[in-house]
């Protein structure tokens, strides 16, 4: 785009990303503070997400942009166009074509590949953020190890609820020594981020923290042994696809309590549909 | 029953858009604003744009508040976003506000001080009556002028400082010589943040924000017995110093509000008792941010100066996380974002804790009969 670099921020801003980035690497589930610039799209939209984005996008790589595991949600509609408009990469819905998925809320249900980079929009980087506000505490915290206070939290929740009530941005450990944010991805997702091939890295914007987990890395849920950790999911087959392996949408279809469950993947459910399988809600020209 | 999956996202946005330039022009037949009118009419909201937006560009602070249909927190975003592309050609020397070409100089603290008391272009003193001549174009009768003496004004914490009564001025760099100013917009925030820093925040802080907090210390959160030293507005003449040439040049003048608060202090065992400072400034003519921002920075030194710490105002890390409106903003707004997946989960949790509790029940019924 005429007046901006490639991948709208300068090579300056790129450096510095990078360099934050590769720390981060090497030291997983770390927060790294980084000179977070204001982006044309506001804070809390995926300023980090985009920041990481941009420093590590190629003149030949190819960009998927999801939210709330789909493609055409309008904010990933409007982050893409902003790649394809700022860097002319080619973009893509596919998860197997993209070489750079830039997410919000989900972990696509394909699972990634070691030549993938998975770049996750972090609201909040603190994951003990609901339990000591202050970042000078949390910070001292990080570094000890002390982790505590979430350990009481779950217990505190096993206790009142006879179990953990923590259903999205479920707390990770990550290679046994950082408690991470995972990002406001359902709990059904964590496991996917246990010993990934592809790269995982973590971008939050407004509160200017770097992260990642490196390829085949320990992801830990939370849990005890008595109440080891448990996914969530709504307990039907896709409408559309069928499939019961995956994370859904409840959709409302009428004011008289019919509700319909669909893959909250887009892609997943179409290549699915397109290898034949079909659910109950079917028809067979349901797209578009 | 059939479901058809959403799309078309793109199209929405398209439209929407479409219909937000419509109706940003307004009625056709109403003549259109011209960023040159809004900079010229409607100054106080471009300097608003400006100071929160944290950039010195008068015809861009007026395009901004044109673009945002008068919403200033969106025109300082547009203005963020567009300075944080801009390279970085100097550094300014610090600036002399004690040469400022003052329009406005005021004091609460002594009757008269060299340089006078200068009411300036206030709304000072105006009674709130609207005024339905404005409804109509017209001049107002020019306003009455005089020769005045363009000697310096000496500031009000200068004069204070002669006899030792107030702590001397914080020079940037102060307690560490070899180390530039803090650079919140390179560099991220960390603590402990110095002063330098925290001014920083508190200039491009909004004004709503720094008004509410100032407001509180006044109440009793924080409360540090301030006095209005001075209140000044004028042009300001910016310097920079090119390596290659040596010496400073005049690169343009910038209109300031600065506010000097003088606060109590008790003095301790190693400080004879004097009076302390809290500092404001800000770009334009922005007098409520400035004096804000002074009770602001004189609440949040409370820890260095050996006072409790028990007010949000007095709490760094609470102010300095929460005063910029365009972060602000942008949070507080995300929620309006797509949030189905993470409130599905929540929705499958409470149902799932609910079967649990209702088995639980009807175990413990069944156990009473």
């Amino acid at each position: 785009m005429e007046g901006y670099n490639f991948a709208y921020l300068d090579e300056q801003t790129k450096r510095m990303i990078r360099r934050a980035i590769l720390k981060a690497v090497a030291v997983p589930g770390h927060q790294v503070p980084f000179g977070s610039r204001e982006m044309p799209l506001p804070y809390g939209w995926g300023t980090g997400g985009i920041q990481v984005t941009a420093s590590i996008l190629g003149a030949d790589d190819t960009l998927k942009v999801i939210d709330q595991g789909a493609d055409d949600t309008t904010n990933a509609v409007s982050i893409r166009r902003f790649f394809a408009r700022t860097a002319g990469v080619r973009t893509t819905t596919r998860t197997a074509e993209a070489t750079v998925i830039q997410t919000r809320h989900r972990v696509p249900e394909t699972p990634l590949r070691e030549d993938q980079i998975i770049v996750y929009q972090v609201p909040q980087p603190e994951p003990l953020s609901r339990l000591e506000p202050s970042r000078v505490q949390t910070k001292i915290m990080h570094a000890l190890g002390e982790y505590g206070l979430m350990h009481v939290k779950l217990y505190e929740d096993v206790a009142r609820y006879g179990q953990v009530s923590i259903s999205y941005d479920y707390p990770v450990m990550v290679n046994g020594r950082h408690l991470m944010a995972p990002s406001p991805i359902p709990a059904f997702d964590n496991p996917k981020l246990d010993r990934m091939p592809a790269l995982q890295l973590f971008g939050a914007g407004r509160e200017k923290r770097i992260y990642a987990v490196p390829p085949f890395t320990s992801v830990r849920s939370l849990d005890f042994d008595d109440h080891p950790f448990r996914a969530i999911r709504a307990p039907h087959a896709c409408g559309l696809c069928g499939a019961t392996d995956c994370y859904l949408d409840e959709v409302v279809v009428d004011d008289r309590g019919k509700r319909l469950f669909v893959c909250s993947d887009t892609d997943h459910c179409a290549t699915r549909r397109e290898a034949g399988h079909s659910g109950a809600d079917s028809l067979p020209e349901a797209a578009e | 029953m059939a479901y058809v999956a959403v799309k078309g996202g793109e199209r929405a946005i398209d439209n929407a858009h479409a219909w937000l330039a419509e109706q940003r022009r307004g009625d056709t037949g109403v003549p259109e604003i011209a960023p040159r009118q809004i900079a010229e009419q409607l100054g106080r909201a471009v300097d608003r744009a400006m100071a929160e937006g944290a950039i010195y560009d008068r015809g861009l602070g007026a395009l901004a508040v044109k673009q945002a249909q008068g919403d200033l927190i969106e025109a300082a975003f547009l203005l963020r976003a567009y300075r944080t592309t801009l390279p970085r050609f100097a550094y300014s020397l610090p600036l002399d506000t004690g040469a400022m070409h003052v329009a406005r100089r005021i004091s609460a603290t002594f009757k008269d001080l060299p340089g006078g008391q200068v009411l300036g272009p206030t709304y000072d003193y105006t009674h709130r009556l609207l005024d339905f001549t404005l409804e109509q174009e017209a001049s107002p009768p020019a306003a009455a002028e005089t020769e005045t003496d363009l000697a310096p004004m000496p500031r009000v914490q200068d004069i204070l400082a002669q006899e030792g009564l107030i702590e001397p001025d914080a020079l940037p760099g102060a307690d560490d010589p070899g180390k530039p100013p803090a650079d919140l917009t390179r560099e991220p925030l960390s603590f402990p943040a110095g002063r330098d820093a925290r001014l920083q925040a508190l200039a491009r802080a909004d004004e709503g924000f720094v008004l509410a907090m100032g407001y509180s210390t006044q109440r009793g959160y924080g409360g540090s017995h301030p006095f209005a030293g001075e209140i000044r507005m004028g042009e300001v003449a910016i310097e920079i110093e090119p390596p290659e040439l040596g010496f400073a040049i005049d690169i343009g003048d910038i209109t300031l509000t600065e506010c000097q608060m003088v606060n109590q202090f008790a003095g301790s065992k190693t400080v004879p008792p004097q009076f302390t400072r809290g500092y404001g400034l800000a770009f334009g003519h922005c007098e409520r941010k400035a004096m804000a921002m002074a009770l602001a920075d004189r609440a949040m030194r409370a820890a260095e100066l050996g006072e409790d710490v028990t007010a949000p105002a007095q709490n760094i890390e609470f102010m300095l996380y929460h005063c910029d409106n365009i972060e602000a903003t942008g949070f507080v707004e995300h929620l309006k974002l797509p949030h189905y997946v993470d409130f599905q989960s929540e929705l499958e949790n409470v149902r799932r804790m609910r079967a649990e509790h209702e088995a639980a029940a009807q175990a413990t019924r069944k156990a009473a009969e």
